[in-house]
């Protein structure tokens, strides 16, 4: 594998750990995602994916290690240009996260109502162009309450790139949808990747989708990087972790089981 | 004994850490206000929520109280033969202490509680996070203009609470119990004086609307994401904003009025 030279990579992770009180979710990672890439990260539930877009995002605060998105570490910066910053990030939500006393319309056009001036029937025309790429432009009327959840999610994405940023975080953006809309994300992903020069990092269990539009993977377990590489080249690696991951087998270095003691033990200790 | 000293120090700690957390909101949130005033959009959507729909409990509970006290007073005062003085007695007790009091406490079970329950979703559900990540922050953008809506009503909620408290006391006492109408009106003109009874009353109820709404965005914005945090930091607002306004008032009076 070659090393990309520094100006090419967006977010460069080095010596990243992170506990939730004594409990280690990272444990110095390091990861390299590059400018124009589609970036995907997996790992078993619960291994902190979630934990690592919002670190990238300065939401949280790292233990030790350096996150720098576009060459600035990111724990260094202040309130004022975290905020810069951000708005060149978009982010999609696990949850959706949206505004429940918005409309999907308004929704999707509150970063441009925070962060332009724009006339409104600029906006208008802005947040029906990104409703129609999830396929809800007809939607537009409805309160998120009214969606189901794979619709709400795709209005959240539409609300992630409704500010053209320079990169965008999916998490989990295909979880509870069906094939065509799977397909179609997938697509739109990819395509907004390339057409705006954007990059992407995916959050995702769902192999087989992802591996087709990524540029390179990384597969993370018990906290640390325990395979990375483009998709073909981990396909034919010989690593445990890739194989069991992506040929989703219930046993190998990947334990289904968050850690407990023996169950053996736990069941007699009830008597 | 070691075991308690020990939980008493990390009780302290947690309170201190609390309160520190508490006045670094506070000067985040009064920060956010210029920013509210510039685009007061968001506010007066706050201002209909937070006062317009509490001036019915507050119109309701005033004139009960302003006809209760009315009541009782004129019963005293009849003993005294001093039933013309019901007028002053009535306002003073309603613009110096019951007012303000009565509709903070009022405001922050109708108002308040809302406020805490309303952040703390928006908490549980990601929505403050999503805000953050969209560059938008969420303390200026949701938590100052309810600061100040809150802020702003609850002097008029006061205000009102008095107002229709002596229009109560004055059913029951000139038209059932037979004061003499002028009686009840220029003794009262003559007794209440502006800046000692209707200023001192209208600072508390300043005070008392900072304090009540400070909790209440605090304790939402402060919660524990889940339903059990919420309905929690719900409870928490109604109970604090008891004391505090109390204990307030308390210290306020004896500031005000104590000397004479
Ligand atoms: N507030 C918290 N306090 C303590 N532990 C937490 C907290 N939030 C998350 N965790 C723990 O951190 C770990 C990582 O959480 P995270 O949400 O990042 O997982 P994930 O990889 O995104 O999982 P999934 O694929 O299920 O979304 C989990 O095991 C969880 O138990
Ligand atoms: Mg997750």
């Amino acid at each position: 594998m070659n090393k990309p030279d520094d100006a090419e990579v967006l977010v460069k992770i080095r010596g990243l750990s992170f506990s939730h009180g004594s409990r280690v979710i990272l444990d110095n990672v390091d990861m390299d995602m590059q400018r124009g890439h589609v970036t995907t990260i997996m790992g078993p539930s619960g291994t902190g994916k979630t934990t690592l877009l919002r670190l990238i995002g300065g939401q949280l605060r790292p233990k030790a290690g350096r996150v720098e998105v576009d060459g600035k570490n990111v724990p260094d910066l202040n309130h004022d240009e975290l905020y810069e910053l951000r708005k060149r990030m978009g982010m999609m939500f696990q949850t959706g996260a949206l505004f429940t006393d918005l409309s999907v319309f308004e929704n999707v056009a509150f970063p441009l109502r925070e962060h332009t001036r724009l006339p409104e029937a600029l906006i208008r025309d802005l947040v029906l162009i990104k409703l129609e790429a999830v396929g809800l432009r007809g939607a537009r009327t409805l309160m998120p309450a009214e969606l189901s959840g794979g619709m709400a999610r795709r209005v959240a994405l539409a609300r992630a790139v409704a500010l053209d940023p320079m990169m965008i975080m999916y998490d989990e953006p295909f979880t509870g949808q069906d094939p065509i809309t799977v397909g179609v994300i997938m697509q739109l992903i990819r395509r907004l990747n390339d057409l705006l020069g954007l990059s992407s990092i995916i959050v995702s269990h769902d192999v087989a989708e992802v591996s087709a539009i990524s540029d390179r993977l990384y597969m993370i377990s018990n906290g640390q990087v325990v395979a990375k590489g483009a998709p073909n080249e981990l396909r034919e690696s010989s690593s445990e972790w890739a194989q069991q991951f992506l040929n989703g087998r219930p046993d190998g270095p990947v334990r289904f089981h968050y850690p407990a003691e023996p169950f053996e033990k736990d069941l007699m200790s009830a008597a | 004994m070691i075991d308690w000293l020990q939980k008493l120090g990390r009780g302290g700690l947690s309170f201190f850490e609390r309160l520190g957390r508490g006045n670094l909101f506070l000067f985040h949130s009064l920060m956010g206000i210029p920013a509210v005033l510039v685009k007061p959009g968001l506010m007066i959507a706050q201002l209909y929520s937070v006062g317009v729909l509490s001036v019915q409990i507050i119109a309701i509970s005033g004139v009960t109280v302003g006809m209760v006290l009315g009541l009782q007073m004129f019963n005293t005062l009849t003993d005294f033969g001093a039933e013309e003085s019901l007028g002053p007695v009535v306002a003073l007790a309603l613009v110096r202490e019951l007012g303000p009091v009565l509709s903070a406490l009022l405001f922050s079970g109708r108002a308040g509680s809302a406020l805490t329950a309303e952040i703390g979703l928006m908490k549980a559900t990601e929505q403050l996070s999503g805000m953050e990540m969209m560059a938008v922050d969420p303390i200026k953008r949701v938590v100052a203009p309810r600061f100040l809506a809150g802020l702003l009503s609850m002097p008029l909620l006061a205000a009102i609470f008095s107002a229709i408290g002596i229009l109560g006391s004055y059913f029951v006492g000139v038209g059932l119990l037979g004061v003499d109408s002028g009686a009840f009106w220029s003794q009262m003109q003559a007794k209440v004086d502006l800046y000692e009874d209707i200023y001192n009353g209208m600072i508390k109820s300043v005070v008392f609307g900072f304090v009540a709404t400070w909790i209440a965005v605090f304790e939402g914005y402060d919660s524990v994401p889940t339903t059990e945090g919420v309905s929690r930091a719900t409870t928490r607002t109604v109970v604090h904003t008891a004391f505090a306004v109390l204990g307030l008032d308390f210290v306020l009076t004896a500031l005000m009025f104590g000397d004479d």
